[in-house]
């Protein structure tokens, strides 16, 4: 146990996804001010356990604490700011970087209540940590990917949170975006943020990382210090080097069952 | 009857109170259906509505208040179905879609109806409605306006992303099936004026067209609720002229004027867009070492008919495929 107090922490945790389990045997603190990676390969359960965290995926057994507060008696969501895990922040009608960032706000607001001042420093300073306040007339489909995703992290970042759940924001984000990222992510950590941060690969985020957990099929399979990305895909961990850009692995660990027809040949073998 | 005798007639000043209040209240909320992208929902509340009308007109109660209630339970479930997950949404829409229709229909004929009241609530009619109805119809338009209007932040952020506003407290469950019952309601309101199998289209096309021009959901929904005004009053009116010469349901001139309307607006929208794609700024590092062009008498600047786009800290001449930067006395390639 870390010696300060623990912002999220997972007991004996469990999730069944479908009757099937996904998770099991998690147990997992993160103290305040902790800044970490949890890592894995695709379907080792990394996603599944953030999800779980923030209350999204129900857990089977176990208990999940908030800021010493179990889960479901949890009510200050003012204190987390999650960034899910979206290809885009666009939706069926146009809306205005500003505005999407305006609703991270919401936690923060009363009911029928006009933006105060305070609200609005706030929506202009996420705007400023992420670099796109140049930006925020536009339309959120008109930005490249990686500027929507520092769109969802000026989001989380408005409520003025003290604890930041975030899952895979650098996928499929090109290298300067990525180190825009890692500026933002910088800031908050020096402002004594605690941060869960999901990746597959860290790239400029490493040096910020001051705790490793790498997960494998469900379970923890490393929990120490920070990882340099090969490391993490060491055979000692029974995975092999399975990458997003390797198409088509075939050991790819799913949440699915692989269900072949007795004429194919077994699994991952050709 | 004159023009003027026209418009001052109860039955056409009804009309156009209703329509006027169809037309804010319908766009409204379906700018939080096309956002979730359920633009087809309001037609599946209007089929399950068919049913509410005939179930009113059978027991001579109020086929209005019939609909209103039906039509709740309709989104609802459509609502529950959609949550469950395992049918997507389309699928549950159909589902009601044809159920809402089929009943209607059985029901009014078990009921001996004609064909020609049903029809009025399918089309909507100029003629029908009572000093109650009108009253009925403002109340629920004026509810259905203050909680779209009022709580707009919290639907907004539920409807751009469902699994964020989660985590940021917000009862999400509550926020759809209100929006469902918002839609619900507005159906019903726009029923006597462009009719249940078309009120879908005053919930959608201002939408449509409002976002062919618009950057925000702000002036999105704001663009729809007068466009949407705009064809409501305004085909009803057409209707009325019309039907000196022949037989005009206000329905179909109502969703046509809305139509045209986006017509006009997609053009320009694709032209808008495309102006927006080329004037973006060029990627900033993005010159090579120097590179001149070649023989270059014409002269770039303002107005040179050539597009100007920024590059760091000047402006490319996009020249024939090239990228022309002033440079001494000669053009460079970048």
């Amino acid at each position: 146990m870390p010696l300060t107090p623990a912002a999220v922490s997972i007991a004996d945790g469990a999730v069944e996804i479908g009757g099937r389990p996904v998770l099991r045997g998690i147990d997992l603190t993160v103290g305040v001010g902790d800044f970490l990676a949890l890592m894995g390969a695709n379907g080792s359960g990394k996603s599944t356990l953030v999800r779980a965290l923030v209350g999204l995926r129900p857990l089977s057994k176990g208990e999940v604490r908030l800021f010493d507060t179990p889960l479901d008696d949890f009510g200050t969501w003012h204190r987390i700011g999650f960034v899910p895990q979206r290809a885009t922040a666009a939706s069926g009608v146009p809306a205005s970087v500003w505005e999407v960032v305006a609703a991270g706000r919401l936690t923060r607001r009363r009911l029928l209540r006009p933006l105060s001042r305070v609200d609005r420093a706030a929506i202009e300073e996420a705007l400023e940590v992420v670099g796109l306040a140049h930006r925020r007339r536009d339309a959120v489909s008109h930005l490249s990917g990686g500027q929507q995703q520092r769109v969802l992290i000026a989001r989380a970042l408005a409520g003025e949170p003290e604890l930041f759940f975030l899952d895979e924001p650098t996928a499929g984000v090109d290298l300067p975006n990525q180190q825009a990222l890692a500026g933002a992510l910088a800031a908050l950590k020096a402002r004594g943020a605690t941060v869960v941060l999901v990746a597959h690969e860290l790239g400029p985020l490493a040096p910020l990382v001051d705790r490793a957990v790498v997960m494998r099929d469900g379970r923890l399979a490393y929990d120490g210090a920070p990882l340099r990305d090969h490391e993490v895909h060491q055979s000692w961990f029974g995975e092999p080097h399975t990458h997003h850009h390797h198409p088509a692995s075939p050991d790819h660990q799913d949440h699915a069952p692989r269900v072949t027809s007795p004429l194919d040949p077994p699994n991952g073998r050709q | 009857m004159s023009p003027d005798e026209l418009f001052a007639a109860p039955f056409m000043q009804r009309a156009l109170i209703a329509a006027l209040l169809t037309g804010l209240a319908a766009p409204a909320v379906g700018t939080f259906l096309v956002q979730r992208r359920l633009a087809l929902m309001g037609d599946g509340i209007g089929h399950v509505a068919v049913t509410g009308v005939a179930i009113g007109l059978v027991t001579n109660t109020s086929p209005l208040w019939a609909a209103v209630i039906v039509a709740i339970a309709g989104a609802v479930l459509i609502e529950v179905i959609r949550e469950r997950g395992q049918t997507n949404g389309d699928v549950a829409l159909a589902l009601l879609f044809y159920g809402g229709l089929a009943g209607g229909i059985l029901i009014s004929g078990i009921g001996g109806s004609s064909a020609a009241t049903l029809q009025r609530y399918l089309f909507g009619s100029l003629t029908t409605m009572s000093i109650d109805d009108v009253i009925v119809t403002m109340g629920l338009a004026a509810a259905v306006l203050a909680l779209c209007l009022g709580l707009a932040p919290q639907l907004f952020a539920v409807a751009q992303d469902q699994e964020f506003a989660r985590v940021a407290g917000l009862r999400v469950r509550f926020y759809n099936v209100l929006v469902a019952v918002l839609a619900a309601v507005s159906v019903t309101v726009a029923m006597r004026t462009v009719g249940l199998l078309l009120v879908s289209a005053l919930m959608v096309v201002p939408v449509a067209t409002a976002q062919q021009l618009t950057r925000s959901f702000r002036t999105t929904i704001a663009a729809a609720m007068v466009l949407g005004t705009v064809a409501s009053v305004g085909g009803l009116v057409i209707a009325a002229f019309a039907s000196y010469q022949v037989d005009a349901a206000p329905g179909p001139t109502i969703v046509l004027l809305a139509l045209a309307g986006y017509v006009v607006a997609w053009p320009v929208g694709v032209w808008a867009r495309r102006r927006a794609r080329l004037r973006a700024p060029f990627l900033s590092g993005s010159a090579p070492g120097h590179e001149p062009a070649g023989e270059h008498p014409h002269q770039h600047g303002p107005g040179c008919g050539h597009l100007a786009v920024p590059h760091d800290d000047h402006v490319d001449y996009v020249h024939d495929g090239h990228r022309h930067a002033e440079h001494d006395h000669h053009y460079d390639e970048h």
